[in-house]
């Protein structure tokens, strides 16, 4: 069973610039078709003021976190046991080519089912942007199989 | 053509997408754009050792793909919300198509909304992802 003491645990805030060539690997690697998000005209003509981060990359941009498996480490999880079982996306604000996104996560909770042979861990990251504004909220659960 | 509100009516459908079949590369080409560096996606000796018999898909390339259903409809900017629920575990060769439905139209203080239940399936009809959205209009 892991430890309900790290319920309320965060993790040191880190920040990351979008990068257009990301943004433009990613379009490709996932088929996108529309050219906003690989034209700067196509996205300058609908008013963006650069290639807009598709809705699910915010959550790329938590992968880049600086030792994400020592947390689960310390948490008593063997890292090869995880599932990614749910994720969530709050949009508050657009992200753009060019900005630098601060990232810090929360784990919000930790429950069992199946008398604790499922553990579940629900992290909540945060992601604001070089202005202050938060621009997206990720709820993610991770099923641990024991 | 902007979507609008009053043209949309509970059970309207969004036009699906659908994708080719998965293959090694897509998942090394994932793996490199999104940054998930995990060997279970791309190595299958690594992959094997952990006790699969093959590499599989990462999660988040269905939900990348499930949003483009949204995407294709509405500008980004629309989407207020968009999770997902993994049902079990993408393959290669699976052939993913995505789908959505308005289930829900809400107006609440002069803001009009709606609920869109999602999936991804695989040619087989099992499926891989169950979501939900949420978006103005």
């Amino acid at each position: 069973m892991i430890d309900r003491k790290f319920i309320g645990t965060r993790s040191t805030p880190f920040t990351l610039d979008v990068e257009k060539g990301q943004l433009r690997s990613f379009a490709k690697a996932v088929g996108e078709r529309n050219p906003i998000y690989t034209d700067e005209n196509a996205a300058a003509a609908h008013g963006y003021a650069s290639l807009p981060a598709p809705p699910t990359f915010a959550f790329c941009l938590n992968l880049a976190a600086p030792q994400p498996s020592t947390r689960y480490r310390d948490m008593g999880v063997d890292p090869s046991k995880l599932l990614h079982g749910e994720q969530h996306f709050h949009y508050l604000k657009p992200i753009f080519a060019g900005d630098a996104i601060t990232l810090q996560s929360e784990i919000i909770d930790i429950y069992d089912k199946k008398n604790g042979a499922l553990e579940f861990i629900v992290t909540e990251t945060t992601g604001t942007n070089q202005n202050g504004h938060v621009v997206v909220k990720m709820l993610a659960t991770t099923v641990v199989q024991h | 053509m902007a979507v609008l509100f009053e043209d949309i009516s509970t059970g309207y459908e969004l036009e699906p997408v659908r994708k080719p079949p998965i293959t090694r590369t897509t998942l090394a080409l994932f793996g490199g754009a999104s940054g998930d560096h995990n060997p279970i996606h791309i190595d299958i000796d690594f992959a094997k050792s952990a006790g699969m018999p093959d590499v599989f898909a990462h999660g988040m390339l269905s939900m990348a793909y499930l949003g483009q259903v949204l995407t294709n409809w509405v500008p980004q900017e629309a989407i207020i919300t968009f999770g997902v629920r993994f049902q079990s575990i993408t393959h290669l060769n699976d052939e993913i198509t995505c789908s959505g439905r308005v289930i829900e139209k809400t107006e609440q203080d002069g803001k009009n909304r709606v609920r869109i239940e999602m999936q991804a399936v695989n040619q087989h009809g099992d499926i891989k992802l169950k979501g939900e959205a949420i978006v103005a209009l």
